[in-house]
């Protein structure tokens, strides 16, 4: 698990353990965290047993590491967060609606969006958050490529298609600006979202 | 649970009360409205996410029911609760729901979605575009 990179320069394979030792960490942290709210009340023998359970967690059902670089924005969190809520409430009043609608038969799409950001974790959160959000579902997803295949529902016309891509594109760039590196923010500001191309 | 204390100004939560006596109205009072406020929304929610289940045309069409309005309305459930209850340790444990829940609905819509796109089971006739049978 500890195999370095093959190219890796000894400063590099060093600051890449001490992400994964602060990975397991945090991983050990909240699980002890969890394992004490689940039981309802923090105590020396859930601390114990707590910390029993989340080691043999992390030894026995170890997770592909990932890679976390970028830094958390303050702003950024509270923005998504709220429009994040605001939106879930939306959506489910729309869909709800549509659901109840007699005689209503809703049409639908599936439309593939490259993301601007290839990694992992945000090709992870933007499929997350997007199926909770107006209109779209992840049916697919290209890790490689970093495209989400994403089914719209409730479709009229070819302008709801654009406005799906274009909704793929904004959530994306409101959790790049909550947790991704500057780096990140940079290649996802550089390109406005009503002038690109699929 | 204790019942909602009485203002020295008369019951608010007495049924015979017509007119609410804002002075004698505490914030259990308020807290207790609200919660259960919420949890006629969620449920109402809830029921709408069970009929979009039933009455949608196809699978991918299905699990939007099973992922918005259903997990607002866990959400709503779980803040009336908490409203209710008024205890840090349900909190703890509210807040551990709602995280799980919000964590797993979308990840189990999306593999129920993925199989039953590669198997088929949905309506091309229904899907104005299909970008990913261009792939």
């Amino acid at each position: 698990m500890t195999r370095p990179e093959p190219d890796a320069t000894p400063t590099q394979g060093m600051r890449s353990r001490l992400g994964r030792r602060r990975d397991r960490v945090l991983a050990v942290g909240w699980l002890v965290v969890a394992w004490n709210l689940f039981w309802g009340d923090f105590s020396w023998a859930n601390l114990l047993g707590g910390l029993l359970v989340a080691a043999v967690v992390v030894v026995f059902f170890p997770l592909p590491p990932v890679t976390f670089d970028g830094r958390l924005r303050l702003r950024g969190l509270l923005v998504f967060t709220v429009r994040f809520v605001g939106e879930l409430i939306r959506a489910s009043l729309h869909v709800a609606r549509i659901a109840v609608q007699p005689g209503y038969v809703p049409r639908s799409a599936i439309v593939a969006v490259r993301l601007r950001v290839p990694t992992d974790l945000n090709l992870a959160l933007t499929a997350e958050v997007l199926s909770l959000v107006p209109g779209t579902l992840i049916v697919e997803t290209d890790r490689q490529a970093a495209v989400l295949y994403v089914h719209v529902l409730d479709v009229h016309g070819p302008a709801d298609l654009v406005a799906a891509r274009r909704q793929v594109r904004i959530v994306e760039r409101r959790i790049v600006a909550a947790v991704g590196s500057n780096a990140e923010l940079r290649q996802v500001l550089s390109v406005p979202v009503d002038k690109e191309l699929s | 649970m204790t019942p909602p204390a009485a203002g020295p100004g008369g019951t608010v939560s007495g049924g015979t009360a017509t007119a609410v006596d804002w002075a004698a109205l505490t914030v259990t009072d308020v807290a207790d409205w609200l919660g259960a406020v919420s949890l006629v929304a969620g449920a109402l929610l809830s029921l709408a996410a069970a009929v979009g289940v039933l009455r949608f045309p196809d699978t991918l069409s299905r699990m939007h029911a099973a992922t918005k309005p259903q997990v607002l309305g866990v959400l709503l459930l779980l803040l009336g609760l908490v409203l209710r209850l008024r205890t840090l340790s349900d909190l703890g444990m509210v807040a551990l729901v709602g995280v799980f829940q919000l964590a797993t609905a979308p990840v189990a819509a999306q593999m129920i979605g993925r199989a039953a796109y590669r198997t088929g089971r949905f309506d091309p006739g229904l899907l104005d575009a299909d970008e990913l049978a261009d792939r």
